[in-house]
Protein backbone atom coordinates (compact mmCIF):
# COMPACT_ATOMS: atom_id res chain seq x y z
CA UNK A 1 0.00 0.00 0.00
CA UNK A 2 1.39 3.49 -1.09
CA UNK A 3 1.85 6.31 1.31
CA UNK A 4 -0.90 8.13 -0.49
CA UNK A 5 -3.30 4.82 -0.10
CA UNK A 6 -3.15 4.41 3.37
CA UNK A 7 -3.61 8.24 4.48
CA UNK A 8 -7.43 8.57 3.51
CA UNK A 9 -7.77 12.79 4.26
CA UNK A 10 -8.75 13.86 1.27
CA UNK A 11 -12.21 12.40 -0.53
CA UNK A 12 -15.57 13.40 0.13
CA UNK A 13 -16.23 15.79 3.14
CA UNK A 14 -17.38 13.37 5.32
CA UNK A 15 -21.20 13.41 6.33
CA UNK A 16 -23.83 11.83 7.65
CA UNK A 17 -27.33 12.70 7.34
CA UNK A 18 -29.58 12.88 10.69
CA UNK A 19 -30.76 9.35 10.33
CA UNK A 20 -27.46 8.28 9.21
CA UNK A 21 -26.27 9.56 12.97
CA UNK A 22 -28.53 7.63 14.49
CA UNK A 23 -27.54 4.42 13.15
CA UNK A 24 -23.94 4.99 14.00
CA UNK A 25 -24.30 6.53 17.23
CA UNK A 26 -26.00 2.50 17.36
CA UNK A 27 -24.11 0.46 15.57
CA UNK A 28 -20.86 1.79 15.84
CA UNK A 29 -19.50 4.79 18.23
CA UNK A 30 -20.74 2.47 21.18
CA UNK A 31 -17.50 0.09 19.92
CA UNK A 32 -14.91 3.04 20.46
CA UNK A 33 -13.40 1.53 23.39
CA UNK A 34 -13.76 -1.92 21.82
CA UNK A 35 -11.48 0.22 18.86
CA UNK A 36 -9.02 1.91 21.27
CA UNK A 37 -8.17 -1.26 23.18
CA UNK A 38 -7.50 -2.92 19.85
CA UNK A 39 -5.09 -0.33 18.61
CA UNK A 40 -3.45 0.22 21.52
CA UNK A 41 -2.51 -3.93 22.10
CA UNK A 42 -1.61 -3.76 17.88
CA UNK A 43 0.30 -0.25 18.10
CA UNK A 44 1.33 -0.42 21.60
CA UNK A 45 1.49 3.46 21.76
CA UNK A 46 -1.27 5.31 23.81
CA UNK A 47 -0.95 8.20 21.76
CA UNK A 48 -0.68 6.38 18.33
CA UNK A 49 -3.69 4.53 19.12
CA UNK A 50 -5.52 8.05 19.65
CA UNK A 51 -4.52 8.75 16.39
CA UNK A 52 -5.21 5.56 14.81
CA UNK A 53 -8.70 5.67 15.97
CA UNK A 54 -9.49 8.87 14.96
CA UNK A 55 -8.22 8.13 11.70
CA UNK A 56 -10.36 5.13 11.55
CA UNK A 57 -13.90 7.03 12.87
CA UNK A 58 -13.26 9.67 10.04
CA UNK A 59 -12.79 6.71 7.15
CA UNK A 60 -16.20 5.12 8.79
CA UNK A 61 -18.26 8.64 8.73
CA UNK A 62 -16.73 8.91 5.26
CA UNK A 63 -17.86 4.96 3.99
CA UNK A 64 -20.92 4.46 6.16
CA UNK A 65 -23.27 5.09 3.56
CA UNK A 66 -21.57 2.07 1.97
CA UNK A 67 -22.45 -0.41 5.21
CA UNK A 68 -25.00 -2.18 5.12
CA UNK A 69 -24.44 -5.25 7.44
CA UNK A 70 -26.07 -5.36 11.13
CA UNK A 71 -22.54 -5.81 12.84
CA UNK A 72 -21.20 -2.63 13.02
CA UNK A 73 -18.55 -3.69 15.78
CA UNK A 74 -16.51 -6.41 13.03
CA UNK A 75 -17.46 -3.47 10.77
CA UNK A 76 -15.30 -0.60 12.84
CA UNK A 77 -12.62 -3.08 14.34
CA UNK A 78 -11.90 -4.28 11.13
CA UNK A 79 -10.88 -0.27 9.95
CA UNK A 80 -8.98 -0.17 12.87
CA UNK A 81 -6.85 -2.87 12.33
CA UNK A 82 -6.00 -2.29 8.60
CA UNK A 83 -5.23 1.46 9.97
CA UNK A 84 -3.12 0.00 12.51
CA UNK A 85 -1.56 -2.55 10.01
CA UNK A 86 -0.52 0.50 7.52
CA UNK A 87 1.16 2.25 10.48
CA UNK A 88 2.76 -1.08 11.46
CA UNK A 89 3.81 -1.77 7.79
CA UNK A 90 5.12 2.02 7.52
CA UNK A 91 7.32 1.41 10.90
CA UNK A 92 8.58 -2.06 9.58
CA UNK A 93 9.55 -2.11 5.82
CA UNK A 94 9.74 1.97 5.25
CA UNK A 95 6.40 1.62 3.26
CA UNK A 96 6.83 -1.68 1.41
CA UNK A 97 4.82 -3.91 1.33
CA UNK A 98 5.05 -7.07 3.58
CA UNK A 99 2.88 -9.78 4.16
CA UNK A 100 2.33 -11.64 7.30
CA UNK A 101 3.81 -15.00 7.10
CA UNK A 102 2.93 -17.41 10.06
CA UNK A 103 5.58 -19.46 9.08
CA UNK A 104 8.34 -17.30 9.15
CA UNK A 105 7.04 -16.13 12.48
CA UNK A 106 7.13 -19.46 14.25
CA UNK A 107 9.12 -20.41 16.39
CA UNK A 108 11.62 -23.08 15.89
CA UNK A 109 11.29 -24.45 18.82
CA UNK A 110 7.67 -24.86 19.09
CA UNK A 111 7.38 -28.46 17.73
CA UNK A 112 10.31 -30.25 20.19
CA UNK A 113 10.18 -27.71 23.41
CA UNK A 114 9.22 -30.12 25.91
CA UNK A 115 5.45 -29.00 27.49
CA UNK A 116 5.60 -29.77 30.51
CA UNK A 117 8.46 -27.13 31.29
CA UNK A 118 6.18 -24.26 30.34
CA UNK A 119 3.67 -25.25 33.25
CA UNK A 120 5.03 -22.78 35.66
CA UNK A 121 5.50 -20.34 32.82
CA UNK A 122 2.80 -18.19 33.83
CA UNK A 123 4.23 -17.25 37.03
CA UNK A 124 7.11 -15.52 36.16
CA UNK A 125 6.60 -13.23 33.47
CA UNK A 126 3.56 -10.65 33.34
CA UNK A 127 1.31 -12.00 30.58
CA UNK A 128 1.12 -8.28 29.07
CA UNK A 129 5.43 -8.50 28.37
CA UNK A 130 4.84 -11.74 26.86
CA UNK A 131 1.84 -10.81 24.46
CA UNK A 132 4.23 -7.75 23.34
CA UNK A 133 6.86 -10.37 22.19
CA UNK A 134 4.15 -11.64 19.57
CA UNK A 135 3.39 -10.64 16.00
CA UNK A 136 0.93 -8.13 15.66
CA UNK A 137 -1.06 -10.88 14.26
CA UNK A 138 -1.28 -13.14 16.73
CA UNK A 139 -1.44 -10.14 19.67
CA UNK A 140 -4.48 -8.95 17.52
CA UNK A 141 -6.09 -12.73 17.33
CA UNK A 142 -5.83 -13.09 21.24
CA UNK A 143 -7.17 -9.62 22.00
CA UNK A 144 -10.31 -10.36 19.86
CA UNK A 145 -10.46 -13.20 21.28
CA UNK A 146 -9.91 -13.31 25.15
CA UNK A 147 -11.08 -9.44 25.72
CA UNK A 148 -13.66 -8.63 22.81
CA UNK A 149 -14.87 -12.58 23.26
CA UNK A 150 -15.68 -12.59 19.63
CA UNK A 151 -16.70 -15.59 17.89
CA UNK A 152 -14.10 -17.24 15.18
CA UNK A 153 -16.73 -15.83 12.22
CA UNK A 154 -16.34 -12.38 13.86
CA UNK A 155 -12.58 -12.03 13.79
CA UNK A 156 -12.65 -13.65 10.08
CA UNK A 157 -15.13 -10.53 9.79
CA UNK A 158 -12.40 -8.02 11.30
CA UNK A 159 -9.36 -9.68 9.75
CA UNK A 160 -10.73 -10.40 6.68
CA UNK A 161 -9.34 -13.99 6.92
CA UNK A 162 -11.12 -17.30 6.17
CA UNK A 163 -12.32 -18.78 9.64
CA UNK A 164 -9.81 -21.65 9.25
CA UNK A 165 -6.80 -19.42 9.67
CA UNK A 166 -8.33 -17.17 12.53
CA UNK A 167 -8.26 -21.15 13.71
CA UNK A 168 -4.53 -21.43 13.46
CA UNK A 169 -3.74 -18.22 13.79
CA UNK A 170 -5.29 -18.54 17.69
CA UNK A 171 -3.16 -21.89 18.01
CA UNK A 172 0.34 -20.61 16.73
CA UNK A 173 -0.28 -17.67 19.21
CA UNK A 174 -1.16 -19.53 22.15
CA UNK A 175 1.69 -21.74 21.56
CA UNK A 176 4.13 -18.98 21.05
CA UNK A 177 2.32 -17.26 24.31
CA UNK A 178 3.22 -20.25 26.09
CA UNK A 179 6.27 -20.49 25.05
CA UNK A 180 7.25 -16.97 25.15
CA UNK A 181 6.50 -16.96 28.78
CA UNK A 182 8.09 -19.97 29.15
CA UNK A 183 10.92 -18.97 28.15
CA UNK A 184 11.02 -15.77 30.67
CA UNK A 185 10.65 -19.10 33.19
CA UNK A 186 13.90 -21.00 32.18
CA UNK A 187 15.90 -17.67 32.23
CA UNK A 188 15.05 -16.54 35.36
CA UNK A 189 15.76 -19.81 37.06
CA UNK B 1 -6.56 -40.58 16.10
CA UNK B 2 -2.60 -39.13 15.94
CA UNK B 3 -1.80 -36.70 19.00
CA UNK B 4 -0.06 -33.67 16.95
CA UNK B 5 -3.59 -33.49 14.79
CA UNK B 6 -5.12 -33.07 18.30
CA UNK B 7 -3.21 -31.02 19.82
CA UNK B 8 -3.48 -28.71 16.42
CA UNK B 9 -7.24 -28.73 17.16
CA UNK B 10 -7.11 -27.96 21.01
CA UNK B 11 -7.08 -24.37 20.67
CA UNK B 12 -10.28 -24.50 18.89
CA UNK B 13 -11.94 -27.59 20.80
CA UNK B 14 -10.97 -24.83 23.61
CA UNK B 15 -13.32 -22.09 22.24
CA UNK B 16 -15.90 -24.09 21.54
CA UNK B 17 -15.25 -23.56 17.83
CA UNK B 18 -15.00 -27.05 16.10
CA UNK B 19 -18.10 -28.70 14.39
CA UNK B 20 -19.56 -31.52 16.26
CA UNK B 21 -17.64 -34.56 14.54
CA UNK B 22 -13.97 -32.91 15.03
CA UNK B 23 -14.81 -31.88 18.92
CA UNK B 24 -16.23 -36.18 19.39
CA UNK B 25 -12.80 -36.76 18.50
CA UNK B 26 -10.71 -34.64 20.14
CA UNK B 27 -13.02 -35.67 23.34
CA UNK B 28 -12.94 -39.13 22.74
CA UNK B 29 -8.60 -38.84 22.49
CA UNK B 30 -8.35 -36.60 25.34
CA UNK B 31 -9.86 -39.37 27.64
CA UNK B 32 -6.46 -41.96 26.59
CA UNK B 33 -3.76 -38.78 26.26
CA UNK B 34 -2.26 -36.99 28.90
CA UNK B 35 -0.13 -35.01 27.23
CA UNK B 36 -3.06 -33.34 25.17
CA UNK B 37 -5.53 -33.02 28.44
CA UNK B 38 -2.34 -31.74 30.10
CA UNK B 39 -1.14 -29.08 26.98
CA UNK B 40 -5.59 -28.31 26.92
CA UNK B 41 -5.07 -27.55 30.59
CA UNK B 42 -2.55 -25.03 30.10
CA UNK B 43 -3.98 -22.78 27.17
CA UNK B 44 -7.01 -23.22 29.58
CA UNK B 45 -5.15 -21.33 32.23
CA UNK B 46 -3.41 -18.99 29.96
CA UNK B 47 -6.84 -17.55 28.44
CA UNK B 48 -7.47 -17.45 31.93
CA UNK B 49 -4.74 -15.20 32.72
CA UNK B 50 -5.29 -13.47 29.62
CA UNK B 51 -8.92 -12.04 30.63
CA UNK B 52 -7.68 -11.52 34.22
CA UNK B 53 -4.53 -9.28 33.69
CA UNK B 54 -4.56 -8.08 30.63
CA UNK B 55 -5.91 -4.33 31.07
CA UNK B 56 -8.89 -3.17 28.87
CA UNK B 57 -7.49 -0.08 27.67
CA UNK B 58 -10.84 2.14 27.22
CA UNK B 59 -10.82 5.40 25.03
CA UNK B 60 -9.44 8.67 26.75
CA UNK B 61 -11.18 11.23 27.13
CA UNK B 62 -9.58 13.49 24.27
CA UNK B 63 -10.19 11.15 21.75
CA UNK B 64 -14.01 10.72 22.68
CA UNK B 65 -14.41 14.07 22.69
CA UNK B 66 -12.28 14.57 18.87
CA UNK B 67 -14.44 11.43 17.75
CA UNK B 68 -17.75 13.38 19.03
CA UNK B 69 -15.95 16.58 16.95
CA UNK B 70 -16.18 14.98 14.06
CA UNK B 71 -19.19 13.58 14.33
CA UNK B 72 -20.83 16.76 14.60
CA UNK B 73 -18.71 18.15 11.65
CA UNK B 74 -20.31 15.31 9.73
CA UNK B 75 -23.60 16.47 10.56
CA UNK B 76 -23.19 20.02 9.63
CA UNK B 77 -21.08 19.55 6.27
CA UNK B 78 -21.89 23.38 5.14
CA UNK B 79 -21.13 25.00 8.27
CA UNK B 80 -17.69 22.84 8.21
CA UNK B 81 -16.93 24.00 4.87
CA UNK B 82 -17.44 27.59 4.89
CA UNK B 83 -17.81 28.43 8.32
CA UNK B 84 -14.16 30.50 9.36
CA UNK B 85 -13.40 26.98 12.20
CA UNK B 86 -12.62 25.53 8.69
CA UNK B 87 -9.90 26.82 7.85
CA UNK B 88 -8.50 26.45 11.49
CA UNK B 89 -8.74 22.71 11.26
CA UNK B 90 -6.98 22.32 7.83
CA UNK B 91 -4.31 24.27 9.51
CA UNK B 92 -4.25 22.50 12.61
CA UNK B 93 -4.63 19.31 11.26
CA UNK B 94 -5.65 16.69 14.34
CA UNK B 95 -7.31 20.06 16.25
CA UNK B 96 -9.61 19.15 18.88
CA UNK B 97 -12.37 21.60 19.16
CA UNK B 98 -12.30 25.58 18.69
CA UNK B 99 -13.87 27.37 21.23
CA UNK B 100 -15.06 31.14 19.41
CA UNK B 101 -16.11 33.49 22.49
CA UNK B 102 -16.17 37.05 21.75
CA UNK B 103 -12.48 39.04 20.95
CA UNK B 104 -10.62 36.13 20.95
CA UNK B 105 -10.76 31.86 19.80
CA UNK B 106 -9.59 29.31 22.02
CA UNK B 107 -8.04 26.04 20.90
CA UNK B 108 -8.31 22.39 22.66
CA UNK B 109 -5.78 20.62 20.37
CA UNK B 110 -4.02 17.58 19.78
CA UNK B 111 -1.31 17.70 17.26
CA UNK B 112 0.77 15.05 15.82
CA UNK B 113 4.00 16.92 15.48
CA UNK B 114 6.09 19.54 16.84
CA UNK B 115 4.83 23.30 16.35
CA UNK B 116 5.83 26.85 17.46
CA UNK B 117 4.18 26.58 20.22
CA UNK B 118 4.87 23.31 21.52
CA UNK B 119 7.97 24.18 23.37
CA UNK B 120 6.19 26.87 25.12
CA UNK B 121 2.91 23.99 25.87
CA UNK B 122 5.84 21.93 27.25
CA UNK B 123 6.89 24.49 29.38
CA UNK B 124 3.61 24.90 30.57
CA UNK B 125 2.88 21.69 31.59
CA UNK B 126 6.65 20.96 33.01
CA UNK B 127 5.46 24.18 35.05
CA UNK B 128 2.25 22.15 35.96
CA UNK B 129 3.77 19.42 37.37
CA UNK B 130 6.11 21.17 39.08
CA UNK B 131 3.74 22.78 41.36
CA UNK B 132 1.92 19.00 41.99
CA UNK B 133 5.37 17.83 42.92
CA UNK B 134 6.91 20.12 44.74
CA UNK B 135 4.51 20.77 47.17
CA UNK B 136 4.17 24.32 46.09
CA UNK B 137 0.87 25.20 44.10
CA UNK B 138 0.40 28.18 45.47
CA UNK B 139 2.43 31.25 46.94
CA UNK B 140 -0.80 33.12 48.17
CA UNK B 141 -3.38 30.81 49.20
CA UNK B 142 -7.14 33.00 48.77
CA UNK B 143 -9.90 32.39 46.86
CA UNK B 144 -10.37 35.78 47.33
CA UNK B 145 -9.43 37.82 44.16
CA UNK B 146 -9.23 40.57 45.42
CA UNK B 147 -6.24 39.06 47.82
CA UNK B 148 -4.95 37.42 45.08
CA UNK B 149 -4.40 40.03 42.19
CA UNK B 150 -2.83 42.63 44.68
CA UNK B 151 -0.16 40.09 46.10
CA UNK B 152 0.50 39.67 42.05
CA UNK B 153 1.55 43.81 41.40
CA UNK B 154 4.47 43.99 44.12
CA UNK B 155 6.38 40.80 42.09
CA UNK B 156 5.35 40.95 38.74
CA UNK B 157 5.93 44.47 35.87
CA UNK B 158 2.67 43.78 35.10
CA UNK B 159 -0.87 42.88 36.77
CA UNK B 160 -2.83 39.33 35.71
CA UNK B 161 -6.22 39.80 35.25
CA UNK B 162 -7.46 37.76 38.42
CA UNK B 163 -11.58 36.36 38.50
CA UNK B 164 -13.01 33.49 40.84
CA UNK B 165 -15.18 31.87 38.83
CA UNK B 166 -16.81 29.10 41.94
CA UNK B 167 -19.87 30.04 41.24
CA UNK B 168 -18.90 28.00 37.97
CA UNK B 169 -17.43 25.20 40.06
CA UNK B 170 -13.89 26.43 39.08
CA UNK B 171 -13.27 28.39 42.72
CA UNK B 172 -9.50 30.31 42.30
CA UNK B 173 -7.21 28.59 45.51
CA UNK B 174 -4.41 31.00 45.03
CA UNK B 175 -1.77 32.41 42.61
CA UNK B 176 2.28 31.74 42.33
CA UNK B 177 5.00 33.07 40.67
CA UNK B 178 6.52 30.60 38.29
CA UNK B 179 9.19 30.84 35.49
CA UNK B 180 8.18 30.52 31.66
CA UNK B 181 9.59 31.58 28.06
CA UNK B 182 12.58 32.97 29.77
CA UNK B 183 10.58 35.73 32.33
CA UNK B 184 8.47 35.46 35.22
CA UNK B 185 4.79 35.10 34.40
CA UNK B 186 1.80 34.79 36.97
CA UNK B 187 0.25 31.38 37.90
CA UNK B 188 -3.10 31.45 39.08
CA UNK B 189 -4.77 28.50 40.55
CA UNK B 190 -8.10 26.83 40.07
CA UNK B 191 -10.07 23.60 41.15
CA UNK B 192 -12.76 21.57 39.38
CA UNK B 193 -13.58 18.39 41.10
CA UNK B 194 -10.02 16.91 42.53
CA UNK B 195 -8.12 18.61 39.90
CA UNK B 196 -5.58 21.30 39.75
CA UNK B 197 -5.88 23.78 36.75
CA UNK B 198 -2.71 26.15 36.26
CA UNK B 199 -3.49 29.31 34.28
CA UNK B 200 -0.08 30.68 33.22
CA UNK B 201 -0.47 34.44 32.15
CA UNK B 202 1.90 37.48 31.01
CA UNK B 203 1.96 39.89 28.46
CA UNK B 204 2.21 39.53 24.42
CA UNK B 205 4.03 42.23 23.42
CA UNK B 206 2.87 41.15 19.41
CA UNK B 207 -0.62 39.57 20.58
CA UNK B 208 -2.93 39.77 18.09
CA UNK B 209 -6.02 37.80 19.50
CA UNK B 210 -7.16 34.67 17.64
CA UNK B 211 -5.86 31.29 17.16
CA UNK B 212 -3.03 29.88 18.68
CA UNK B 213 -1.84 25.80 18.58
CA UNK B 214 -1.98 24.08 21.62
CA UNK B 215 -0.84 20.80 22.46
CA UNK B 216 -1.69 17.44 24.84
CA UNK B 217 1.37 16.66 26.44
CA UNK B 218 2.31 13.81 28.90
CA UNK B 219 -1.58 13.48 29.24
CA UNK B 220 -2.05 16.51 30.37
CA UNK B 221 -4.72 19.09 28.00
CA UNK B 222 -2.90 22.80 27.44
CA UNK B 223 -5.46 25.10 25.98
CA UNK B 224 -3.81 28.42 24.80
CA UNK B 225 -5.72 31.71 24.25
CA UNK B 226 -4.65 35.02 23.82
CA UNK B 227 -7.01 38.15 24.96
CA UNK B 228 -6.77 41.97 25.37
CA UNK B 229 -2.85 41.71 25.00
CA UNK B 230 -2.38 38.54 27.52
CA UNK B 231 -1.35 35.03 26.98
CA UNK B 232 -2.88 32.15 28.91
CA UNK B 233 -1.86 28.73 29.09
CA UNK B 234 -4.29 26.19 30.64
CA UNK B 235 -2.98 23.25 31.97
CA UNK B 236 -4.75 20.16 33.78
CA UNK B 237 -5.90 16.43 33.83
CA UNK B 238 -9.25 17.69 33.60
CA UNK B 239 -10.65 16.44 30.66
CA UNK B 240 -11.27 18.34 27.86
CA UNK B 241 -14.88 19.43 27.49
CA UNK B 242 -14.27 20.96 31.16
CA UNK B 243 -11.15 22.66 30.75
CA UNK B 244 -12.19 24.07 27.25
CA UNK B 245 -15.56 25.39 29.37
CA UNK B 246 -13.48 26.58 31.87
CA UNK B 247 -11.19 28.45 29.32
CA UNK B 248 -14.75 29.68 28.22
CA UNK B 249 -15.17 30.96 31.41
CA UNK B 250 -11.44 33.08 31.60
CA UNK B 251 -12.14 34.00 27.71
CA UNK B 252 -14.98 36.17 28.88
CA UNK B 253 -14.84 37.15 32.64
CA UNK B 254 -16.61 39.64 32.57
CA UNK B 255 -19.72 39.18 29.99
CA UNK B 256 -22.41 36.53 30.87
CA UNK B 257 -22.09 33.36 29.10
Amino acid sequence: MTHEESRETTGPEPHLSPRERERFDECVLPYLDAAYNLARYLLRDGHQAEEAVQEAFLRAIRHFGGFRGADGRAWILSIVRNTCFTQLRRRRSGGAMVEFDEEAHSLEAELSAPEADLARAIASESVHEGLGRLAAEFREALVLRELEGLSYKEIAHVMGVPIGTVMSRLARARKQLLLALGAGAKESV
Amino acid sequence: MASAHVFDRLSAFLDDELDPVASGEVSQHLESCPDCSAALARQRELGENLRRDLEYHRAPDLLRARVMRDLRAAGRRDAVRSGPAAQAWRWLGAAAAVIAVGGGTWIVATLPRERPDAATAREAVSGHIRSLMANHLTDVASTDQHTVKPWFSGRLDFSPPVTDFAAANYPLVGGRLDYLQDRPVAALVYMHRMHVINVFVWPMSDAHEGIAPALTQRGFHVIHGTRAGMAYWVVSDLNAEELAAFAQLLAAPSGKP
